[in-house]
C-alpha cells in the first residue's frame, strides 16, 4: 500500500516536472527540471524492484544532464545562455502533435491485453529482464557497443582540427608544435 | 558478511559524519587560524551571518545545489559500512556511491551558477571538466574491486579481503581511486574550482549557511570518499586484535591523514592537465589492472 502511494506520488513529479522543462524561462532551470523528472523515473524503476537499473538510471542521467547543460547553454538560440528565454517553438503545431500522441499512447495503454501475473516475482529482476531483453544476442549487442563506441571515437578524431595527428603527422614524428588547447600529453 | 541496522544507525549517522569532517577541517585549517576553536568561531560566525545576495540570482538552483552537496555525501555514506555495519548495505552499493558522488556534479555546478557571477560561473564549469576527467579511470576502479569479489555489494567486497586487502593486489585501482577521491572533493592539487586564482571558484559569491553547507559539504564529500576507500580496497573492518568499528576508524583516518598530506605536498593541477594524465595514461593501466584482476576471477 505505502509502496503504491510512493510509486504513484513518484510518477505525478516525474511528469510534473517534465511538464516544468517547458513552462520556466531558463535553460539552466529547464535542464534541471529534465534531471528531477528523469530522478523520479528511476525512483519508480527502483520501487518496481529493478533496484540496479534504478541506480544505474541516477548515475547516468545525473552525469548526461550536467553535460547537457554545458552544450545547452553554450549552444543553444541565445548565444549566451543566461538570459531568460523561451523553451519552446512552433506552440500551437507541437501542442496539437503532443496531444494525439497522447491520446495515441493512453488509447494503448487501455486497449492491450495486459498479461496476467503468473508465478513469484524472480529472485534478480534485473537478470530477468536483460535476458528476456536480449537473450542469446547479449553478445550481439554487446559488440554493436563496442563498434557504436569505437566509431565515436574515431568520428571526433577525424572531425577535430589541429590535433596530434594534422600537427605530428600520421606517424607522430613530424616536429612538436603546440597544439590549439593546452594539455597534450605526448604532443 | 553485514549485517542489517536499526533505525538509530539512519538517525546517528548525519552527526557522526558530520563531527568526522568537522575534525577533518579542523585539523586541516591554515596555521594561524585558531586549529579548532577557530574552525568552530569561523561556523558559528557564518551560522549567524545575514546572506549576501547578487543581482538576478537563480535563488531556487543556488539553494538547491548548496543543499545537494552535503546531502550527497550523507546519501553516499549509507553504504560505508562501520565496521562490518552499515545503514544499508544495497546489493548494488557500489553503483549506488557512484550515483550519490555523480550527484556532486549537478551541485556544483548549480551552486557556480546560481549567483549569476562570472568567476563563480567558471568555477562551476572547471568542476564539470574535472568530473570527465577523472570519472572514467575512478569508474574502472570501482569496476575493478566489485569484480575482485564478483559482488556490486560493499559488504561483499568487505568479505572477499578477508584474507589479501584488494589495496595490495589491485594497486593501479586503489591510487587511481584515492586521486579521484581528492578531484571529487575538489581538494588539494584539484581545488581549482574553488581555486583563488578564481577568488573562490563556486564558492565565491556564497555567505551564511550557505557558505557553511557548501565547505562542509566538500568536507563530509572528502570524508566519504575517504571512507569508502576502506571497505573496497583495505579489507574494511578486517584486522587482528581491535574490533572491526576500531579498525575502520584507524584505517579512514590513515586514509584521511594521507590526502591531507598530499595536499600539503602537491602544487594545483589544472583539470585540462590532468584530463590528458587521466585519460591516456591512468585509463589504460586501469583497464590493464581490471583485465589482471578479471582473469584472476575466471582462473579460481
Amino acid at each position: 500500500m505505502l509502496s503504491a502511494v510512493v510509486l504513484h506520488a513518484l510518477a505525478a513529479l516525474a511528469v510534473a516536472s517534465g511538464v516544468l522543462v517547458f513552462v520556466v524561462d531558463s535553460m539552466a532551470r529547464a535542464t534541471f527540471s529534465l534531471l528531477t523528472s528523469l530522478l523520479c523515473v528511476a525512483g519508480v524503476v527502483i520501487g518496481l524492484g529493478l533496484d540496479y537499473l534504478g541506480v544505474v538510471t541516477v548515475l547516468m542521467m545525473t552525469i548526461e544532464m550536467a553535460v547537457m547543460a554545458v552544450f545547452m547553454i553554450m549552444y543553444m538560440m541565445n548565444p549566451a545562455g543566461l538570459m531568460p528565454m523561451t523553451m519552446v517553438h512552433n506552440t500551437r503545431g507541437s501542442a496539437v502533435l503532443c496531444g494525439l500522441l497522447f491520446v495515441l499512447l493512453v488509447t494503448g495503454v487501455l486497449l492491450i491485453p495486459w498479461p496476467e501475473p503468473r508465478g513469484r516475482p524472480p529472485r534478480d529482476a534485473t537478470r530477468e529482464l536483460g535476458m528476456s531483453l536480449m537473450g542469446p544476442q547479449m553478445l550481439t549487442m554487446m559488440t554493436l557497443g563496442m563498434a557504436l563506441f569505437a566509431t565515436i571515437v574515431s568520428g571526433v578524431v577525424l572531425a577535430v582540427r589541429g590535433g596530434r595527428y594534422d600537427r605530428r603527422g600520421d606517424g607522430l614524428d613530424a616536429g612538436r608544435e603546440p597544439g590549439p588547447s593546452r594539455g597534450d600529453v605526448g604532443g | 558478511m553485514a549485517e542489517a541496522t536499526s533505525l538509530w544507525a539512519v538517525v546517528a549517522l548525519p552527526p557522526v559524519l558530520v563531527v568526522a569532517a568537522a575534525t577533518v577541517a579542523a585539523v586541516d585549517a591554515r596555521p594561524g587560524t585558531g586549529g579548532v576553536a577557530g574552525t568552530g568561531r569561523e561556523v558559528l560566525r557564518l551560522l549567524v551571518q545575514q546572506r549576501r545576495s547578487t543581482n538576478a540570482s537563480d535563488r531556487l538552483l543556488l539553494r538547491g545545489g548548496v543543499i545537494l552537496l552535503p546531502m550527497a555525501a550523507l546519501l553516499a555514506a549509507a553504504v560505508v559500512p562501520f565496521g562490518f555495519t552499515s545503514v544499508s548495505d544495497l546489493p548494488d552499493g557500489v553503483v549506488w556511491f557512484n550515483a550519490m558522488e555523480a550527484l556532486a556534479w549537478a551541485a556544483v555546478w548549480l551552486t557556480g551558477w546560481g549567483p549569476n557571477s562570472a568567476l563563480s560561473m567558471i568555477g562551476g564549469y572547471r568542476f564539470l571538466a574535472q568530473g570527465l576527467a577523472y570519472e572514467i579511470p575512478h569508474m574502472l576502479a570501482l569496476t575493478t574491486a566489485a569484480l575482485g569479489a564478483e559482488s556490486l555489494r560493499v559488504g561483499a567486497i568487505v568479505d572477499a579481503q578477508a584474507g589479501l586487502w584488494f589495496a595490495l593486489w589491485m594497486p593501479v585501482s586503489f591510487v587511481v581511486y584515492l586521486a579521484s577521491a581528492l578531484a571529487m572533493a575538489f581538494w588539494g592539487p584539484f581545488d581549482q574550482p574553488v581555486g583563488s586564482d578564481a577568488a573562490g571558484g563556486a564558492g565565491v559569491e556564497l555567505s551564511g549557511v550557505d557558505r557553511v553547507l557548501f565547505l562542509g559539504g566538500r568536507r563530509l564529500l572528502l570524508t566519504v570518499a575517504a571512507a569508502v576507500s576502506v571497505p573496497l580496497f583495505l579489507g574494511g573492518g578486517h584486522g587482528p586484535l581491535l574490533p572491526g568499528w576500531a579498525w575502520t576508524l584507524v584505517k579512514t583516518a590513515a586514509v584521511v591523514a594521507l590526502l591531507l598530506w598530499v595536499r600539503r605536498r602537491l602544487p594545483v593541477l589544472r583539470m585540462e592537465r590532468w584530463t590528458a594524465v587521466s585519460w591516456m595514461v591512468l585509463t589504460p593501466l586501469a583497464i590493464a589492472q581490471a583485465l589482471l584482476v578479471a582473469l584472476v576471477v575466471l582462473g579460481r
